[in-house]
């Protein structure tokens, strides 16, 4: 009786960059795949990133940041996400994270991490796989 | 079907959000929207603790600026200090089903307001389940002890303009020179509107919009209350003070006045059809898809031997004939 569940996503722009090109053509990506995805829009701090992704109940956050303070506001996220009791989400990324960053930001917890020329097709895999299931 | 453990995750989930846990509010909000065992159970539960909240509809055509005046009304409503669940709707596509849910981009200084809780809702497509839903989330944001619960819609078909009914004020918002979203309003949105917005009223043609709401009202079959006509910027904010007092107007009449026992018994006659049609439309077509009837019938409506209205009603028959003794609530 109970119907499958659509995977929910946060995508979210943190920091002060405003180049947003690439969080909207994951977020379409991620609809077209059958997924409900909440846009928050540019310039969000850890805090809000948080708030909405306990308020959405997602399973899925996934950040676009090309303003170089990813090794800031990460962390920052995580930390947000698990003093409200939001530890059970899949987190990725995108945008610009330098190669030598790429373990870091892993060890922080973002399993998955696309940059620039990524196949949206890898994003939408990427995410069916990992993402929690909720019952 | 429900077993011990959905109880019991029901009853631990329903006693926390009870008590303000909004993390279990949360997770309560997506049972009871995937209409899981669990989430029906939580809205039993609930149902006792509801009541109390100012459940407000807003719905209009796409563009109407319908997100910016929920933030507007949100801002002034916690001016007024009062805490403030919103159910914000966007559409699912009909194609890949997925959505993209925008509401909370006008809405961003709300998020971390803790007298603020805002959760985007896909409209999951066209069962009749989204005031299924709807309702069932205002009733828990409701029993949250949210002063006001507001629901935002696209007012467009029969399903969201049903969601008006889990409001108790519903209002209606145009804009100025959409000379074709008056035309649409005397199509059925007129009538569950309590009141009338004319948003961005800084463009030219305000006046007019007003002037042709006014003239549809005063030959629309009305009740005891008269809808006001309002004009609103939600961008500055201008109108929505007095927005949000004819809003509490209208709960007034509905709660204190001496029509308050009959709009009770209204409002609760046209929930129940409203979510029994609901209920119907979905098992209905969820058990035709796979009868038997239906190869039957489809093969004689293809070679023209049979009009598919009559295949409709024959089908509905077979499925009626086989629900005799069969429970939905089990």
């Amino acid at each position: 009786m109970t119907k499958e569940q659509p995977i929910r996503v946060l995508i979210a722009k943190p920091g002060l960059d405003g180049h947003d090109r690439g969080a909207k053509v994951v977020a379409r990506a991620l609809r077209d795949a059958g997924m409900e995805v909440v846009y928050t829009g540019i310039r969000q701090t850890p805090k809000m990133i948080a708030e909405a992704a306990l308020q959405e109940d997602v399973q899925v956050v996934g950040l676009s940041i090309l303003s170089g303070a990813h090794l800031e506001l990460f962390p920052r996220v995580v930390e947000e996400l698990s003093s409200r009791g939001v530890d059970d989400v899949l987190l990725f990324c995108g945008g610009i994270i330098p190669a030598a960053d790429i373990p870091r930001v892993k060890e922080i917890g973002f399993d998955g991490v696309f940059g620039p020329g990524t196949d949206t097709s890898d994003v939408i895999k990427f995410v069916k796989e990992h993402a929690p299931t909720r019952t | 079907m429900s077993n011990s453990t959905d109880l019991s995750r029901a009853e631990e989930l329903t006693e926390q959000l009870l008590s303000g846990n909004r993390r279990a509010l949360s997770r309560a909000i997506s049972l009871v929207e995937g209409d899981t065992p669990a989430g029906r159970l939580i809205s039993g539960l609930v149902y006792p603790h509801t009541g109390n909240a100012q459940i407000i509809g807003i719905t209009g055509s796409a563009g109407a600026g319908k997100s910016t005046l929920v933030g507007s009304i949100a801002r002034e409503e916690r001016k007024r200090d009062r805490t403030i669940g919103i159910i914000a709707v966007d559409p699912s596509s009909p194609f890949s089903h997925g959505a993209i849910l925008g509401d909370r981009i006008r809405m961003q200084d709300l998020t971390s307001d803790n007298g603020v809780f805002l959760r985007s809702m896909a409209s999951r497509g066209n069962l009749g389940g989204l005031s299924e839903a709807a309702t069932a989330v205002s009733d828990l944001l409701d029993a949250a002890k949210f002063d006001v619960v507001l629901i935002e819609t696209v007012g467009a078909g029969q399903d969201e303009v049903e969601v008006a009914n889990a409001a108790g004020t519903t209002v209606l918002v145009a804009n100025p020179g959409a000379g074709d979203d008056v035309q649409s309003m005397k199509a059925g949105l007129m009538e569950v509107a309590q009141i009338m917005v004319v948003n961005k009223a800084d463009l030219a043609g305000a006046d007019t919009a007003v002037a042709q709401l006014r003239s549809l009202l005063a030959i629309a079959n009305l009740g005891a209350w008269k809808p006001p006509i309002l004009k609103t910027i939600a961008s500055s904010g201008d109108g929505v003070p007095e927005l949000v007092d004819q809003m509490d107007e209208h709960q007034k009449f509905i709660t204190v006045s001496d029509h308050a026992d009959q709009e009770r018994i209204d409002h609760a006659r046209r929930q129940i059809l409203a979510l029994a049609r609901a209920v119907m439309h979905r098992q209905t077509l969820a058990e035709a898809a796979d009868s038997l009837s239906l190869d039957m019938l489809t093969s004689q409506v293809a070679v023209r031997s049979k009009d598919p209205r009559a295949a409709a009603i024959e089908l509905v028959d077979a499925l009626r004939s086989s629900w005799s003794g069969t429970s939905l609530s089990k």
